[in-house]
């Protein structure tokens, strides 16, 4: 397979970024949700229910 | 149905699930599956093309398609805030936009990645498609500096709406770049129509994109949850402020 170094930087690059934000952003969530009250969180609630 | 301890529900597990399952499929597809570009020249048979680079394809063109949709949404829900004012317009926005930047970073990255082996050169400062997609990702990342220069979200999400409203003409500007001004730019007018893809690339390409959708949605599906809980988080805050003010006043 010719050009393997860029193909791995490519893939690798964006799948590690990609990757590492979800992962960050699942902790924030979790560290939100652990201080917010859980009626707060009713993530199938639709704007108008939650008055916002 | 909902943990409360996390921003996942059961249908954002659903979604997660399918694009790991999708993208696994990708790779295997995009990396070992597909045929590289080799052409041959039609008076000297000599080969010409990307060769494996093309594999990057898969990636890049899906990735630029999903900034774009991105921003879109971010816009329209800017839009939506600036009609209805009220915080879940405000919290899609954000996400979107967030989202989009990342998204945008790394088309930019890949895209310059890809650019070395098939134009060889990592960068062209004179390519109206690159410029006008430099220019997108740095108007975007002002936007999340303005979003970020402001203590309360209510107070940053007007002029964030008007900026990510402007910011998205851009859009249409990278897209007819390549046909504006055709020569002023190393990109293809269309990749469909350069690469004369069909069959096993085309059906690459296209799930490269169903991906890039479905992550880009469970991505912008958290940001959001995420936005609406420090939104909760701030106005807690805010309200346990002015009570303990009362309670000082009443002790006077």
């Amino acid at each position: 397979m010719t050009h393997l170094g860029y193909l791995l930087a490519g893939w690798g690059l964006s799948s590690f970024i990609v990757l590492l934000y979800a992962f960050r952003l699942l902790k924030r969530g979790a560290q939100l949700s652990a201080r917010v009250p859980s009626d707060q969180a009713r993530w199938m609630s639709s704007p108008k229910q939650n008055g916002r | 149905m909902t943990s409360s301890l996390t921003t996942a529900s059961k249908g954002s597990k659903i979604l997660g699930m399918t694009s790991i399952v999708g993208f696994v499929v990708l790779v295997l597809l995009a990396f070992f599956v597909t045929d590289p570009d080799i052409r041959f020249h039609p008076e000297t048979g000599e080969e010409f093309g990307q060769f494996d680079a093309v594999r990057l394809l898969y990636l890049h063109v899906p990735m630029a398609i999903v900034t774009y949709l991105a921003f879109v949404v971010c816009a329209i829900a800017s839009a939506g805030y600036l009609v209805k004012r009220t915080f879940w317009w405000d919290s899609m926005a954000h996400a979107a936009g967030e989202v989009g930047t990342l998204t945008c970073a790394l088309v930019l990255i890949t895209g310059s990645i890809w650019g070395r082996p098939v134009w060889n050169t990592w960068w062209e400062w004179g390519d109206v498609r690159l410029m006008s997609t430099l220019i997108l990702f740095l108007l975007f990342l002002g936007y999340l500096a303005l979003r970020g220069a402001f203590v309360s979200p209510q107070h940053a999400a007007r002029p964030a709406a008007i900026v990510a409203l402007i910011a998205v003409l851009d859009i249409p500007l990278i897209n007819r770049s390549v046909e504006w001004w055709e020569n002023r730019t190393l990109h293809q007018k269309s990749t469909l129509s350069e690469l004369k893809i069909e069959d096993l690339t085309l059906f690459t390409l296209v799930l490269g994109i169903l991906v890039s959708v479905l992550v880009v949605s469970w991505l912008i599906l958290h940001r959001f949850r995420v936005a609406w809980l420090e939104h909760v988080e701030f106005e807690q805050g805010v309200k346990t402020a002015i009570e303990e003010r009362r309670h000082l006043g009443h002790g006077d």
